[in-house]
């Protein structure tokens, strides 16, 4: 690839990255009131999206080999458990990476 | 001077939040700009594309596309694909988001992941500006994520990694906002939609593509049940 070939490669993947993040808000100005079908997917949409998320950040582990995705199992319900008890943010992302690392490193 | 205060104000507060993302970005920035720099690119590269793309998955995608025939179009419908979940982001941010001014064109191109995840759920203190709390949420996980990326373009293949299993901060991050969200609504219709057609996906369309149908079958499950979503209420 030359330099101009480089560049354009690098620009379309900004052009698809923007177009998806600014889309919405062009489509639904500030101008014209939101339609209340937006709306509604505007506040059920998050619970759902941080379920995909977590399903994305876990997708390469597999069940059938390796360690089984025991560490992930694991760490993710100490995670969980940690935030449901706690309710703090920073202890249950510490303990559960720690947990996770200790697992990856030494048990598995 | 009152804006010093206030800008200051919205930047202690917002500090805090992004500390995970920082070992994250840095973690997962660091082997992005290792990685362009054993493919072979100076630390430019990764310094612009993660100021530009700003898109984790899709920049570690560009150093192929880099190293492959010029494909333009390809390119571009790769790009939408992998980022097409940014859309949801942006429908959920409509309202908080409006009348912020300039600020809201920069919120928009940095939203991320991670800053939509923050600055959605985020119990913005009342005495905090909430337009400069999500700018500087928004700003410090970009400025982890160039800087990290950058140095690991520069020391290349001198550093070595003995910190295995770290990535898995930005993992138990969002199981982190799930669980909260869980704990905030009364029913869980939209939470389990959400993970019943992602897993379901997932194992039907395997790790590389089973983000847009997953997407789709969120969409067309919340608007199916639209009704008893709705009546169930206590959606946060």
């Amino acid at each position: 690839m030359t330099l101009t070939q480089q560049v354009i490669t690098v620009a379309m993947c900004v052009l698809g990255t923007m177009a998806t993040r600014f889309l919405p808000f062009i489509i639904f100005s500030d101008k014209r009131p939101t339609p209340k079908y937006v709306h509604y997917l505007g506040k059920a949409l998050p619970a759902a999206v941080f379920g995909l998320l977590v399903v994305y950040c876990l997708k390469g582990v597999s069940v059938f080999s390796g360690s089984h995705g025991l560490p992930e199992l694991i760490a993710v319900a100490v995670t969980a458990a940690l935030h449901i008890w706690k309710k703090n943010m920073m202890l249950s992302i510490v303990g559960g990476t720690a947990c996770y690392m200790l697992l990856v490193q030494l048990v598995f | 001077m009152q804006k010093t205060v206030v800008r200051r104000r919205a930047l202690a507060a917002a500090f805090p939040y992004t500390v995970p993302i920082f070992a994250g970005f840095w973690f997962i920035g660091l082997a992005y700009g290792v990685y362009m720099n054993v493919s072979g690119f100076s630390f430019w590269y990764p310094l612009l594309m993660s100021m530009t793309i700003y898109g984790g998955s899709l920049e570690f995608l560009t150093v192929s596309m880099l190293l492959s025939p010029f494909a333009p179009v390809q390119t571009l419908l790769v790009a939408l694909m992998v980022q097409a979940r940014h859309l949801f982001y942006g429908i959920s941010m409509l309202d908080k988001y409006r009348g912020l001014g300039w600020k809201k064109y920069y919120l928009i191109f940095g939203m991320c992941d991670e800053s939509f995840s923050i600055n959605y759920s985020a119990k913005i203190p009342e005495e905090v500006d909430r337009g400069w709390f999500m700018f500087f949420v928004t700003l410090l996980n970009q400025l982890y994520w160039v800087s990290g990326a950058a140095v690991g373009g520069l020391l290349g293949g001198i550093i070595s990694f003995d910190t295995k299993g770290l990535d898995f901060v930005l993992t138990a991050m969002f199981v982190v906002f799930f669980v909260d969200q869980w704990l905030r609504e009364e029913r869980h219709y939209t939470a389990v939609i959400g993970v019943g057609s992602s897993l379901l996906c997932l194992i039907f369309f395997g790790p590389e593509g089973f983000m847009i149908p997953a997407m789709v079958c969120i969409l067309a499950l919340l608007t199916l049940f639209r009704g008893p979503v709705e009546r169930a209420g206590g959606l946060a």
